[in-house]
């Protein structure tokens, strides 16, 4: 698919790239303890005994994050391991208050999957990949350290410690920074349909590590650094492009590159490296003693099947096959859960879908955009557009007047009935009021209705817009049309 | 009236509720024997209070007509379970000071049974020993004296080396301890009072400070059969907290206690007759096994043939999960913190972690560091798993001939305080016949059964078939019905 190349100064050079995505399992409390997994609270008002790791605290698996691990599997077409196991890292820091971390090494939850990535969903005729899923595994988050809240001391938060998090690894399937930021929308959209992540990544529940490293095109693969926590699909995207420059600029100069974890600074556009080799950690993972290996029966993974909603690839293709959707209004549509679903209850309250498919992407967008909302604050509700529509539908209001009784609508947050009746602004299809306007319009212009007779074929538009604008644009226009047409020829 | 403090913990229940005296009473007298008993260091803390309070409370249910299985019985709780509110050290310095603000499930189901609490018992630090040497809080002095007129000071023991002194020293009819490689089983042997570990499992870790987890268990040492199952039965219980519990109803142990052994066929490993053995060893396995074959058991010779691989895989496996357990004590958030002028955090854990632990328990975190690193986790670590699988084999297949296994407890009488301690080896030997057991998870107790040549307490175990701890207390029944072990520790202190 990606012919993209860093232009070195010896020549090309290929960028291969997988990813690391550290993703928050919603639930409500912590994969092995019961606090509470809620963003923003008080520093340390969500922490419980076994997250402190007081002496004799012991894990106990939270089901409901197991159950949302599989479902994401599940999502990705994966292999749901029906045996694993949990396996404790060890390591020492502030952040980290049993000294090991409990995740999943030797046997993961989940096994091989895909995700099916488009350089742009909107274009049908953009490329395609598919994109490999090494494993997703389950394991707790880490507590947050401040350092800048006092001048020696550094503060630890562990409302974060315990959370449960899926590390959802791909294969170096990606070459180029487009795919890698394709790939992100894609498991962010994808976990946001499941219900199993809420993909914010300015608050953190979805961080990426950036694995990057380049070859000449068809030489075996070339050491990797890896950039940890990048917190957006736009840093994602320059990270690598950014590392894989200066790999390049290495190589060229007759450098190794060593393997490595990087941090990305956003603001010098630079990715620096972590830790030194001396402090390299050898985490001594085995078998957490505390935990039984995790089985998963058949009704289990049965409720987690039929649990699934329409995922987004699917539903992309019901709008445009069974809806008979533009490929661009389905991507739109389908790239967010909650997009898709404003639409289906617009449907379910009666709105055809090309129309309403229409109205939602240009009129109802363009509005939110320009009142800087975004559509879960939207004025108008899928049943008043659904109404708005049925009302174009019948004849009641033209085009141009339903766009008026819109803005109306998002004014007033009335019923478009309401608006209609109080205002009376419906579309007059009478014929013999159109044609007395008419009438004057062409008597009050007899020199342009001269000009058009003689050819001036573009005037008629003229003569639409002054018997519209006579009728306060309440004329149908179709009628307008047909008799304007009668009466000039 | 009888020294109360001679009755065990049925004597003390049993006489409570028939009215013969009130808790009140027994708590006072216990106490008093603590305080006066503080040469022995079997207390770190001691909480007459606590008993007290309990025994109030006992005789207030009695005159309610609403006794608990434990009213009216005070005891010793090793410094391992988490007690809220009152100071719990694991015997080491990283913890002095301490104070839980929650219950471990096993002391708030025997408060809950309506025990009282005598005090926080010394143990080995982190439950690292088999002699009661090292605990920060100074040895444990075991009662008993050799009968060579020496006054040497002797061990009692370990890790339990608090809960057994004072058990033998009649400071407390029972005590709590737990058991990883034997120390319940060992101590109990050397000052001549029985001590249970049950299958793994049976009794919930929820908030014992945790050494190797897949083996630690905990467990009541007290003086006869039948008050360790009054005891384990309060201890024992399903607990959601804890997910290596099991979800198993308590059998009733002391309604069925019975030393009849008549279609039970006690094992003999032959393995356990190891080299060197002491000669009166040796033969108090053989009065054993007449009394097995007087109470109606059939003898049978049985092999078990990994039984040498025992003691080092369990160096291996025990070490490694504890550096693990071991490294939440850090000095951030608890415990001792050792802060040097400008220090950076990982001045602070070094600091804090030097000072905190003492020698035995740094030692075991390097040899567990050590089997878990690159290079070495196959040759170490995953070939002693692959040798605990073997063991526990080794016992499947031997109940195929047998019902329970009788062998001696320990290789030696009680040593001398300082004899073992500059040889950390030859201390692990302590625990040859008890760590296979433990590796396995299988209920194992020890009872008294004799004296050496210097009057000295020597114990037999009995290992059962996974969830038999009926098994093993009857077969330890049968023992104690036919030992007559009546020795007491002469008092010196």
């Amino acid at each position: 698919m990606s012919e993209y190349r860093i232009q070195g100064a010896t020549g090309e050079w290929e960028v291969v790239i997988g990813l690391e995505v550290h993703a928050q399992i919603t639930s409500n409390a912590k994969l092995f303890s019961g606090a509470a997994t809620t963003f923003g609270a008080e520093p340390n008002s969500q922490v419980s005994l076994v997250d402190a790791a007081m002496p004799g605290m012991l894990p106990v698996l939270n089901a409901e994050c197991v159950r949302q691990a599989v479902r994401t599997g599940m999502a990705i077409n994966a292999q749901i391991n029906r045996w694993s196991r949990f396996d404790r890292k060890n390591y020492f820091y502030a952040d980290l208050p049993q000294g090991y971390q409990i995740s999943q090494l030797y046997h993961p939850i989940v096994g091989e999957g895909e995700i099916a990535i488009s350089l742009d969903e909107k274009d049908a005729d953009a490329a395609t990949k598919v994109i490999g899923v090494e494993r997703i595994h389950i394991e707790q988050d880490a507590g947050k350290l401040m350092h800048d809240q006092h001048p020696t001391m550094s503060y630890v938060d562990l409302n974060r410690c315990g959370v449960a998090l899926m590390e959802i690894v791909s294969k170096p399937d990606m070459r180029s920074p487009a795919e890698a930021g394709a790939y992100v929308k894609k498991l962010r959209s994808i976990l946001r349909y499941v219900g199993s992540c809420d993909g914010n990544m300015e608050e953190g529940s979805m961080r990426a590590d950036v694995n990057v490293s380049v070859r000449r095109p068809g030489e075996e693969l070339g050491t990797r650094t890896e950039t940890k926590n990048v917190n957006s699909v736009r840093f994602v995207m320059q990270t690598i492009e950014i590392e894989a420059s200066r790999q390049v600029d290495v190589l060229e100069a007759g450098g190794k590159i060593v393997q490595e974890t990087r941090l990305f600074d956003a603001d010098k556009g630079e990715t620096r490296s972590m830790r030194s080799k001396e402090d390299a950690h050898d985490y001594r993972y085995f078998p957490d003693p505390d935990l039984l290996p995790l089985e998963l029966s058949d009704a289990f993974m049965a409720d987690c099947k039929a649990s699934l909603p329409e995922l987004p690839d699917a539903k992309r293709a019901r709008y445009q096959g069974d809806l008979g959707l533009s490929a661009y209004n389905a991507a739109v549509l389908t790239a967010e859960v909650d997009t898709a679903r404003w639409f289906e209850a617009l449907l379910e309250e009666g709105a055809a879908p090309k129309a309403g498919a229409n109205w939602l992407t240009s009129d109802l967008f363009g509005a939110l955009n320009r009142l800087g909302k975004d559509l879960s604050e939207s004025p108008v509700s899928p049943k008043q557009g659904a109404a708005l529509l049925a009302l174009v539908a019948d004849g009641t209001l033209s085009g141009s007047l339903s766009k008026q009784v819109f803005e109306i609508m998002l004014e007033t947050g009335d019923d478009p009935a309401k608006i209609v009746e109080e205002r009376g602004m419906k579309q007059t299809s009478d014929t013999g009021a159109i044609e007395a306007v008419i009438a004057d319009v062409l008597s009050a212009n007899a020199d342009k209705v001269a000009q058009y007779k003689d050819g001036k074929e573009a005037l008629f538009g003229f003569f639409v817009g002054q018997t519209m604008k006579a009728m306060a644009g309440k004329a149908n226009p179709g009628v307008v049309n047909e008799l304007l047409k009668k009466a000039l020829a | 009236m009888t020294d109360l403090t001679n009755l065990t913990v049925a004597g003390i229940r049993d006489g409570f509720r028939a009215g013969d005296f009130s808790a009140r009473e027994v708590a006072d007298a216990f106490n008093a024997n603590v305080a006066a008993a503080k040469v022995l260091n079997a207390f770190i803390v001691e909480t007459p209070d606590h008993a007290v309070a309990a025994a109030d409370a006992a005789d207030r249910d009695r005159s309610e007509g609403n006794v608990k299985p434990l009213s009216g019985v005070p005891i010793g709780m090793k410094d391992l379970f988490c007690t809220q509110g009152v100071q719990t050290t694991a015997g080491s310095h990283i913890l002095e000071g301490f104070t839980p603000q929650y219950e471990s499930t096993v002391s708030a189901k025997l408060w809950a049974a309506g025990a009282g609490m005598l005090g926080k018992l010394n143990m080995d630090q982190f439950a690292m020993g088999s002699s009661n040497e090292t605990s920060f809080f100074g040895n444990v002095i075991s009662p008993w004296r050799r009968s060579d007129g020496g006054n040497a000071a002797l061990a009692p023991g370990g890790s339990s080396g608090g809960s057994a002194s004072a058990i033998a020293a009649r400071l407390c009819p029972a005590a709590t301890g737990t058991d990883t490689g034997g120390s319940i089983r060992q101590p109990a042997a050397f000052v001549g009072i029985s001590g249970i570990k049950p299958t793994y499992g049976r009794c919930s870790r929820w908030g014992v400070v945790a050494f190797a987890s897949s083996l630690d268990q905990a467990g009541p040492m007290a003086h006869d059969v039948r008050d360790c199952a009054i005891m384990l039965e309060a201890m024992a219980g399903f607990d959601p907290k804890d997910s290596t519990s099991l979800e198993l109803a308590v059998p009733n142990w002391e309604v069925a206690l019975s030393g009849d052994l008549r279609g039970k066929r006690i094992g003999i490993p032959k393995e356990y007759r190891v080299d060197n053995m002491p000669a009166e060893i040796d033969a108090l396995w053989e009065k054993g096994i007449a009394w097995m074959k007087d109470a109606g058991a059939e003898i049978v010779e049985v092999s078990l043939p990994h039984t040498k691989y025992a003691l080092p895989a369990y160096y291996i496996i025990a070490p490694a999960e504890a550096s693990s357990n071991l490294a939440r004590y850090d000095g951030v958030r608890y415990g001792l913190r050792d802060l040097p002028d400008g220090a950076g955090l990982q001045d602070m854990y070094a600091a804090t972690r030097a000072a905190g632990f003492g020698p035995e328990v740094k030692r075991r975190i390097l040899i567990g560091t050590y089997v878990l690193s690159a290079g070495f986790y196959d040759a170490y670590y995953t070939q002693a798993q692959k040798v605990r699988t073997l063991i526990s084999q080794d016992f499947d297949r031997a109940w195929e001939k047998c019902d329970l296994l009788l062998t001696p407890t320990a290789p030696s009488a009680a040593f001398a305080l300082g004899e073992k301690s500059d040889d950390p080896l030859a201390m692990y030997l302590n625990d040859v016949f008890t760590v296979p057991s433990s590796l396995a998870g299988l209920p194992a107790m020890s009872v008294p059964a004799g004296l050496d040549g210097q009057g000295l307490p020597l114990g037999l175990q009995i290992i059962g078939k996974a969830l038999d701890e009926q098994g093993v207390l009857n077969a330890g029944l049968a023992i104690e019905e036919r030992a007559g072990f009546t020795a007491r520790a002469e008092k010196w202190w």
